[in-house]
């Protein structure tokens, strides 16, 4: 069975895909990629499903072989990647002949890079998807040894690149109200506003701590919140007053209060944020939200016929001298 | 009856929004045991109705949590038909579910795999062999799932274990742990930290991922945690593969 084998792997490498809705009854959170934007990418550049899966690689890369021919794409937070001591693009889909190695360096920004393969990884199925699920003890990270079976690619194109627009060091983060905003005083939710933070060093694909300078965020009647129900995007304040930020990954439940929640299109750059970079929030109005999500609907609709041929850099070609590059020329003095 | 004679709270039923595509119903701003009835009927009833555009629901202690696509149903019109709902009868006088068990879990109180117990027990103002009797002997009832897969809160505990929670965490309980606090048990389904104190243990996995059903408890279940010895637990717990950390599962009749 065609696949990749794993040489070298970072420590936090795990097969995901969009993850399993319709178990927060049952105390399971959806999961899945932390960076969804980048399944979405990755399947555009390979021509298939966004449902497929994909390795999210966290922080530092690997070495990969391929066993079989296959064609790949990479997306999300950038790295340095090379096919057998070549240097190839990101955002972009490449061959990757059997045999061949691939190795990824470290992330040059943002946190969460993305090895997609064409047809997906086929790892089994456990409650109906591959999203390996850490914090519920589904799966385990991948290891230096293992194999990812690749599916049943259909073929197509590869040299694909994609425009990505930045969202691999922090920014503006629009935020709706929630059932516990109510708790935090105008004031408070005024300064919160204000604030300046930036990522601080407590990340993983549960959530994601802010810092900031100066007096925390409190809510009125902290100690005292019945657990509710928690969704990914919410701005939890900690017993620091810190806010913390949940990520696909997150428990179901909490008491610590809310300030507000993270709309769903701009997570991605919240999980991407690496330490250290800024941070800042915006409430926005219901309207403004699910206008600002129709929005990026349709950008993720736009993806599929948004790859274009790479441009390959003269420099980038090892071995130039061996092309046939004036073959196709015309003679300007021969009739046509 | 008016909609206003049957609330028991001021205010509540309430419904406000999660997120974009989230909306809350609450019976109730604390456990109360009615307003836990008509979070689990209130459930079933928007299950039964498979209405378009809702995409699953939850319940927490004292609410239902629906999650739903704004685009197909907007939320004025999801409020409107749940407060349709609402209206149509008195969900606090609802029954509990049907087809509820009773779950006996052999359970390790004190020693160092449950290393809490004296100071919960110093802190319910009983002794330890007082506190083994009445935990040991007290029907709990899962009132929700939720936190980690397939973890119960379980309640009600006497009035003396309205334990606040540690102001420090605990770093990390195994899985199987049993904490309390808030005249709560949790039991834990994964390893984690918490702020609830670790008075039992026990070697039952709520969370069975590769068993036909994965998740060992519904809400509405009762459990009993019976005292046993450590010999008797290390030895249950090194026979029993199958994540029952030997249960014995019963009807309740209703």
């Amino acid at each position: 069975m065609s696949g990749l084998r794993v040489h070298q792997a970072g420590p936090a490498c795990t097969v995901q895909d969009p993850g399993r809705p319709g178990f927060l009854g049952q105390g399971l959170s959806r999961g899945g990629a932390a960076d969804p934007l980048a399944l979405v990418e990755g399947a555009a550049l390979l021509g298939q499903d966004a449902g497929l899966a994909a390795l999210e690689i966290a922080g530092f890369g690997g070495v990969f072989e391929a066993e079989g021919d296959l064609r790949i794409a990479l997306t999300g937070a950038p790295m340095a990647a090379e096919i057998d001591g070549a240097r190839v693009a990101w955002n972009a889909s490449h061959a990757l002949m059997a045999g061949q190695r691939l190795s990824l360096g470290a992330v040059r920004a943002g946190c969460y890079g993305y090895l997609h393969l064409g047809g997906g990884i086929d790892t089994p199925r456990v409650l109906g998807a591959r999203a390996v699920h850490l914090a519920a003890g589904l799966g385990r990270a991948v290891a230096a040894g293992d194999q990812l079976p690749a599916g049943r690619d259909r073929g197509g194109e590869t040299g694909l690149a994609l425009e990505v627009a930045d969202r691999f060091s922090g920014g503006a983060l629009r935020v709706v109200e929630g059932v516990q905003t109510p708790l935090f005083a105008l004031d408070v939710r005024a300064r919160f506003e204000a604030t300046e933070f930036v990522r601080g060093g407590r990340a993983n694909r549960m959530g994601v701590a802010l810092d900031c300078p100066g007096e925390g965020f409190a809510a009125e009647g902290q100690l005292a919140i019945l657990s509710e129900v928690i969704v990914p995007g919410d701005i939890q304040m900690t017993g620091d007053g810190r806010p913390f930020v949940l990520l696909p990954e997150c428990q179901t439940t909490g008491g610590y209060p809310r300030i507000g929640t993270v709309i769903p299109c701009d997570l991605p750059k919240v999980a991407q944020a690496p330490a250290g970079a800024p941070l800042r929030f915006c409430f926005v109005s219901r309207a403004v939200a699910l206008e600002a999500e129709a929005r990026h609907a349709s950008h993720l609709a736009g993806l599929r016929r948004a790859p274009r041929p790479l441009v390959r850099h003269p420099g980038d070609i090892p071995d130039l001298l061996g092309y046939q590059l004036i073959s196709g020329a015309v003679s300007a003095h021969h009739e046509p | 009856m008016t909609a206003n004679d049957r609330q028991i709270r001021p205010g509540f039923p309430a419904l406000r929004p999660v997120g974009l595509s989230g909306m809350l119903v609450s019976f109730s701003d604390r456990l109360e045991e009615p307003a836990n009835r008509a979070a689990l009927a209130f459930r079933a009833a928007v299950e039964a109705e498979r209405k378009a555009g809702i995409a699953e629901t939850a319940t927490s202690l004292a609410s239902v949590f629906l999650r739903f696509d704004p685009e197909v149903l907007s939320h004025d019109a999801l409020s409107d038909w749940l407060q349709g709902l609402l209206a149509a009868r008195d969900w606090y006088a609802a029954a509990l579910p049907g087809g509820r068990r009773l779950i006996r879990v052999p359970t390790l109180y004190g020693t160092d795999l449950a290393p809490q117990l004296e100071e919960a027990a110093a802190a319910a103002g009983m002794g330890v062999e007082a506190a083994i009797a009445d935990l040991g002997t007290t029907r709990v009832r899962v009132l929700t799932i939720g936190f980690a897969p397939g973890q119960p809160y379980l309640g009600p505990l006497g009035a003396d274990w309205d334990l606040p929670r540690q102001t420090a965490l605990t770093a990390q309980v195994p899985v199987g742990a049993l904490v309390l606090a808030v005249r709560q048990f949790v039991l834990f389904a994964a390893s984690s930290p918490t702020g609830w104190r670790h008075v039992g243990q026990t070697a039952f996995r709520c969370f069975r991922p590769e068993a036909a059903a994965p998740f060992a408890l519904r809400p509405g279940d009762e459990m009993l945690f019976e005292p046993v010895s450590k010999p008797e637990f290390l030895r249950i717990a090194a026979r029993a593969t199958d994540g029952a950390g030997g249960a014995v599962i019963g009807e309740i009749a209703e």
